[in-house]
Parts: structure tokens; sequence; C-alpha cells
């Protein structure tokens, strides 16, 4: 009793204790806010990755591929096919897109992905991050209409409804310009030198030097830009698009392409000495997935489409070559079990392949977020730590103080593990305290982190995270209470063991001692 | 055997009170203590005492004999730095001495394990100091209260604390300072300080009170105001009081003067 008393009292009466323990508080509150912030930019990370990549992926180490991807299906379905949730034949190549903007040519060098349409949504978000909420529940390669990214202002005019009209502009244009020059030419040149007539094959935008084929979907006798297009090509936002700001400082997205447009590829074809190939392409929606990496270089095609034009496809055995195959797993399924018994079934002596889980893909991605918040913590806990040293000194100095108080209580009886547990007890309660108070004013930064990060941007007058930079609309937090319990205990055990010491000595205190202490 | 003390209704209170563990002595404890009226309480047995200051030893007791009947009031008096204050220390085993005995109810207790020490200075002796040693963070009468909690576990005091409460006020308006039960010590004078410090002494109902210099520090007037107080208990409760003391006018009012020189009691 007389013990809680005391440290009651002491507590209440020593102010100079309870700034000692600020530091402790400031500590929790930081680890507190940092783990979130940290964990909610892993979490969100990861989803992302994860959303994007499928679970598992065999790849081949060539460009050309592996042969027959239905008999390596049919293996894995054997091999681990209880905790296979979805396969899909996948093909890679790098490749050089030009996209014509205003008589002149952006050219991009993208990864071309090949992918199967129905099977590739089932093993990874991709449809997710479309435009198109028809593509979003569906994916097609077929430009839609209209209905383009619903609710983005500064989106350009597609579809259809664009496709048409810009086809009816360059028609005049092309019109114009060949009546110029027969006007030019009526004059001075002769009747025979008159310009040919448009080649009906071009495509709408001029043609390049590699003479590129088109790719009509219907096999009108005129390719009509008006009405039909060619095989369609899904675009990384950020492959057709650059952020920035205007004049008032605003961010805003400004489209080279949007679909409705064509755009023409390069790519390698498969074969010993690879050639390039040319096509043009009809940007039927756009990707957006907001991991710049992702955005700034993926586009994709229709798998069967990639086959013909690369020459994976052999007409006369009906065998099909594909790069890679993607796989999504059962919900709590072993990600690095699967991937090991894959290993072992294809072992890389004998195949070409790489078989990684999507962790093992962004290993180094994920080793390094990991690092950092490992580090941070390091040096947080090491603040507390000093806050722990500074409550030593303070408890030091207390016990030194009531050296005559802890006489007397020897002297009225109490046990020296009496006098010891007032000291210890008014420890627990000041790191307890502090950690208490930290908590709560974590809690409160990390809840209200976004709207504290506005008013910092209204009081400094810049962004605390630049869209422009960051993909974040908002800064993601997530608060896991294994991490909060972790620092409280932390903290209060630090506390606790910062007057174990000076509580010690109060205990050994001789009594005669301590009452004759002035 | 608190019956043949004569002091029925203290030791019946405490016995009541202080149902807890009593001091267990160690050996056989088989009674052999009854006869005459002049029993002796307390004692110390050729009790010699030195300190160690580096590699100086200060000698200062040198081999006391000491006795104290049962309801005898006694001062010890001596010259500043005679030893006083630590024959006091010594009896009240908040020391050990060097070599000697100190008896207690004719048991030895200088020799007893910590926790039996702790519990008789709790229950059995009562201390006053020149200083009045009151804690300052609590008031008058927590300070009163002080040694019943922690003589009982914070659950026990929680039910017994109206009683508790109810003698410590009753002790603090014996030694006049009813009206300054919630005033911290820095609020009270020295007068008032050493009243509540003696009503603290007497919570436990101990069987003797050690005083050291209890009127050191007041001015006369006040310093004869707490002798009334102690020279009172003596009297009407048979408490046995040992007091220290340098000035002899207040040794003057106890039955039987001590005097301590040279590290013995000499001669009186
Ligand atoms: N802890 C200590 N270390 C060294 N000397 C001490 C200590 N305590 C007391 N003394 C010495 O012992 C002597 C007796 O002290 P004390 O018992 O307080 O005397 P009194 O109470 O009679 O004035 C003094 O000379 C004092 O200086
Ligand atoms: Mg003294």
């Amino acid at each position: 009793m007389y013990k809680l008393l005391l440290s009651w009292r002491y507590l209440r009466s020593r102010y100079i204790a309870l700034a000692s323990i600020i530091s402790v508080t400031l500590g929790v509150a930081t680890l507190i806010v940092v783990n979130s912030v940290m964990a909610g930019f892993t979490q969100e990370m990861h989803q992302r990755l994860h959303g994007i990549l499928s679970d598992i992926v065999l790849e081949s180490h060539n460009l050309d591929g592996f042969a027959d991807p239905q008999w390596h299906m049919e293996q894995i379905r054997k091999i681990c096919g209880d905790d296979i949730a979805g396969m899909t034949p996948v093909i890679h190549v790098p490749a050089l897109m030009r996209i014509p903007f205003r008589g002149d040519f952006h050219t991009r060098q993208i990864n071309l992905i090949g992918v199967d349409k129905t099977t590739y949504t089932e093993v990874s978000d991709f449809s997710q991050y479309l435009l198109h909420p028809g593509n979003q529940e569906k994916l097609s390669f077929l430009l839609r209409e209209k209905g383009y990214a619903p609710g983005r202002n500064d989106f350009p005019p597609s579809g259809w409804v664009y496709r048409r009209v810009q086809a009816e502009y360059e028609k005049e244009l092309a019109r114009q310009q060949r009546e110029m020059a027969d006007v030019e030419s009526s004059g001075d040149l002769p009747a025979s030198n008159i310009a040919p007539p448009p080649d009906p094959y071009a495509p709408s935008i001029p043609s390049d030097s590699y003479g590129g084929e088109s790719n009509p979907i219907t096999s009108g006798d005129v390719f009509d830009p008006a009405t039909e297009q060619n095989t369609g090509i899904i675009l990384g936002i950020a492959t057709c698009s650059i952020r920035g700001r205007d004049a008032d400082g605003e961010v805003r997205d400004f489209y080279l392409c949007g679909p409705g447009d064509d755009v023409q590829v390069y790519f390698p074809n498969a074969g010993s000495s690879p050639k390039p190939v040319s096509t043009s392409l009809t940007v039927v929606d756009l990707y957006e997935s907001k991991m710049s990496e992702y955005d700034a270089t993926f586009a994709f095609m229709p798998i069967e489409k990639l086959q013909s034009l690369r020459g994976m496809f052999d007409p006369l055995t009906d065998t099909r070559y594909v790069t890679s195959i993607h796989m999504k797993l059962k919900p709590g399924a072993d990600l690095n079990g699967v991937r090991d018994k894959l290993r072992a079934a294809f072992p890389s002596d004998q195949y070409p392949y790489r078989i990684e889980t999507w962790r093992d893909l962004q290993g180094p991605l994920l080793a390094a977020v990991h690092m950092e918040t490992t580090i941070l913590n390091i040096l947080l806990f090491l603040i507390i730590a000093v806050a722990g040293f500074g409550i030593l000194a303070t408890f030091f100095m207390i016990v030194v103080e009531k050296t005559r108080d802890i006489g007397i209580l020897k002297a009225l009886g109490a046990p020296s593990q009496g006098v010891m547990s007032i000291f210890l007890s008014y420890g627990v309660s000041l790191g307890a305290v502090g950690s208490g108070v930290g908590l709560v004013l974590g809690l409160l930064f990390v809840i209200y982190i976004n709207k504290i990060a506005h008013g910092l941007e209204l009081i400094t007058g810049r962004e605390v995270f630049d869209p422009t930079v960051y993909y974040f609309q908002e800064i993601p937090t997530s608060i896991q209470p294994t991490m909060v319990v972790g620092v409280m205990i932390g903290a209060v055990l630090i506390a606790v063991l910062a007057s174990v010491l000076p509580a010690l000595r109060a205990a050994r205190l001789h009594p005669v001692a301590a009452l004759r202490y002035e | 055997m608190d019956s043949f003390y004569g002091l029925a209704p203290r030791t019946s209170t405490r016995k009541q009170s202080a149902a807890g563990p009593h001091v267990t002595f160690p050996g056989d404890a088989s009674e052999s203590t009854a006869s005459t009226k002049q029993q002796v309480l307390l004692s110390a047995h050729g009790v010699e005492k030195s300190y160690r200051k580096g590699k100086h030893v200060v000698p200062v007791l040198l081999g006391v004999d000491f006795e104290i009947a049962a309801g005898e009031f006694v001062s010890i008096v001596g010259q500043s730095g005679s030893g006083k204050s630590t024959l006091l220390h010594l009896l009240g085993t908040l020391d050990a001495p060097d070599q000697g005995e100190i008896h207690f109810e004719g048991r030895r207790i200088d020799n007893l394990p910590t926790s039996s020490r702790d519990l008789l200075r709790n229950q059995y002796f009562g201390m006053i100091f020149q200083f009045y040693h009151l804690l300052p963070e609590l008031s008058a009468l927590e300070n009163v209260l002080i040694p019943s909690m922690i003589a009982d576990g914070a659950f026990r005091y929680w039910r017994n604390r109206r009683q508790y409460r109810e003698r410590a006020e009753h002790l603090l308006e014996l030694v006049g300072l009813s009206h300054r039960l919630k005033h911290k010590p820095r609020e009270l004078s020295g007068g008032e300080m050493q009243r509540a410090a003696i009503a603290r002494a007497l919570i436990a109902e101990p069987e003797v009170l050690l005083a050291d210099e209890p009127t050191g520090n007041l001015d006369s007037k006040t310093g004869e105001e707490i002798m009334e107080i102690l020279r009172t208990l003596n009297a009407d409760q048979n408490l046995t009081i040992v007091m220290v003391t340098h000035d002899a006018a207040i040794a003057s009012q106890a039955d039987r003067i001590v005097r301590l020189a040279e590290g013995r009691v000499q001669a009186a």
C-alpha cells in the first residue's frame, strides 16, 4: 500500500521525471508512425506487384521460347495440380514503338507481352488496371465505341467515336494535299507525272521504310480506318503519356495517343538470326497499374497474333511457342513449395527455364524496403534507449534525493523489496504513461496523416508527395497490432530496465546511513 | 505473554489488529520470564561498535552494558559524538553491533534475519528522531498510517483502513494535532512535526519507544510540551521509553539517567 501511495506521490510531485519520459513518448510515437507508413507502403507495393505479376512464372531463357505450352501445362498440373488455380501462356519480347504525333514520331522502348485474353486475366489482376470498364469486366482487343476512363476529365476523346472523326480528318487532309500536288504539277509538270492515287493499303499513319505490314482485322479490300481496326494493343499509360504540370501548377497527363489511334511496333522475330518485324496496331485501351516501371514499359497484344508475326507458330505441325507460363496458386498454397517442386521437375541443367515466384522476381525491391524498415526501427529504438539513460539518470537523482525517506521507511520496518518496488513501480508507471501517450499520439498521427500532409502542403506550399513522382494519391498506412504491442512492450521494458539500477540502490541503502544523510 | 506487563488496554488491541506473523525467534523460546516487577525489556550486553572511514577505524562504543525495564523511562545523556544515537540504532536493530548482544524480552535480537528485524521495528519498536523524519510528500495523517501500511498488504490494509484511520486520528488527537490532519510536514511547525512523529511511533502499539533527541531541534517551551506527552505516555500507558539527549534539564525528567562517555556507560 505504502508503495503505491509513495510512487504515486513521487510521480505527482516530480514533473522532471515526466519530462524525462517525453523522449520515450516521442520515440514510441515515431516508431508507430514510421512502421505504419512503411507497412502501408509495403502492403500497397506487395499488392500491386502481386496483382500485376502472377504467383509463379516459368520463363524461358531464350527469346524464341519453348514449344508446346499445352504439354508443359499438363506436366505442371500433374506435379502440383492441387495448388494451381490457373495458368496462361505468355510471350515477352522487347520491342520498339513509334507513336505518330503531329506529323512526327515519338519512339518508345517497350516490353511487348502476348497474352491470352481469356486465361491471362485469371492469373493476375491485369484487367483491373485497364481504363475501360468493359475491359475490366471482360478483356477484349477490339476497340470500343466510347466510355474510356470514366471520371477523368483530362482524358482525350477515344474509341470508335474518336477514330471515325480522326479518319475523316486525315482523309480530308490527304485529299487537300493531293489537290495541292495536282495544282502544282498541272502547271509545269507533264501529265504522266501526276501523283499516283493513294495506296489503299496504307495505314492511317505514314508507312515507314520497312514497308510495315498492317493487320486489318476485317479483311476488306480497302482498309478503311473509319470502320476497321488493326489488331488491338493495350499500352501502359506512361508509354504514351507524359505527366507534368500545366501553367497553373496542376498535375496533368498529356497523351501522345489514346484508344482509337494506330501505332507502329517493331520487334525481332524468332529464329537463329532475328530480323525486325514491323506491324501496325490499334490502341484499344490503356493500362495503369500505378507501378511506374510497368506503366512505362508494358504493352499487351493477343498472343496468337504475336506468335504468327514472330514465327512462333508452325502451321504444319500446329506447334506453338511461348516464352513463359504464368501460374496462379490457390489461396493458402505454399508459394515456395510449389516453386521448388517445379524446379525439381524442370531441372535447370536439362531445361532452359527459370522458375521464380513473384517474390523472387521482386526480391531486390522487397529486400530494400525491408532493410529500410529494419534500419529505421533500430535507429528509433536507439532513441528510446537514449531516453532510457535519461530515465536512469533522473531516477538516480530521485533516489539520492529520497535517501532520507528510504531510511525512514526502513526504520519503520519496510523491507528492502518494498522500498525497491516503490521505485520499480514508479518506473513502470512512468514507462506506461510515456508509451501510452506516445501510442495515442502515434495512432492519431497515422490516422490523420493525410490530413496532416495536406495541412503541411497548405502551410509550406509544397506538396509532400509530388504526384508527378509518386503514384500515391494518399500516403498508405497500415497499423499492425503486433507491431504496436511490440513497441509498447519494448518501451516499457526500457523504462523498467532503467529504473532497476536506481531501485536496487535504494533497496541496498543502509537505514542508518540513509537516516544520517543530510 | 503481554499480560504480565500490565498493559492490557494497549496490548489487547494490538494483538487484534496486528494478527499477522509475530517475530519468530531462533532457538527455543520457552518462557522463563515471569517473576519480578522489574522485568528487563531491552538490554545491551558488552556492545562494541566502530565505524570504518577508509583506513581509519573510529571506535564509538567500547563495550556498553545497558538495561531498561518494562514501563521504565530512561534517558541516555552524553556529549555530542559520544555515540548516543549509535547505541539507540543498535537497540532498535537499525544497525548491528561489532561485538556484544542486544536482547529484547529475553531473546537475542541483533542477529535475527533481516525480515524478523523489519517486523520487530514495525510492530514492537516506535522511533522518533531529532529531525522528525516525516515523509514530505504525505500529510500528517498519512505519515501516521505508514507503519500500518507497511505491516499489511494492500488488500488487508484496504479492508482495515477505517479502523486504522480512526486509530491514527485518535493518536493525533492525543498528541494535540487533530486540527492538522491534512497538512504536509512543510506546513507544520517543528513541535507539530514531532507530535505527528510520536503519533506515528505509537500506531503499531509498540512495547518500547526509542527517542533520539526529540527536543533537540525545538525551543524550550515546545520541547517541554513534547516531554509532557512522553511523560504522560509513560505514566498513563506504562510505555517503556529510551530517550537520548544532551540536555541535562530534559534528561532529568526521566526515571533514570544513563551517562555515556568514552564509549562506555559511566557510573551515574
Ligand atoms: N557512518 C559513519 N562513519 C564514520 N563515523 C561515524 C559514522 N556515523 C557516526 N560516526 C561517528 O560516530 C560518533 C558517534 O556518533 P553518534 O552516535 O551520532 O553521536 P551522538 O548521537 O552521541 O552525537 C561520532 O564521532 C560520529 O562522527
Ligand atoms: Mg545523535
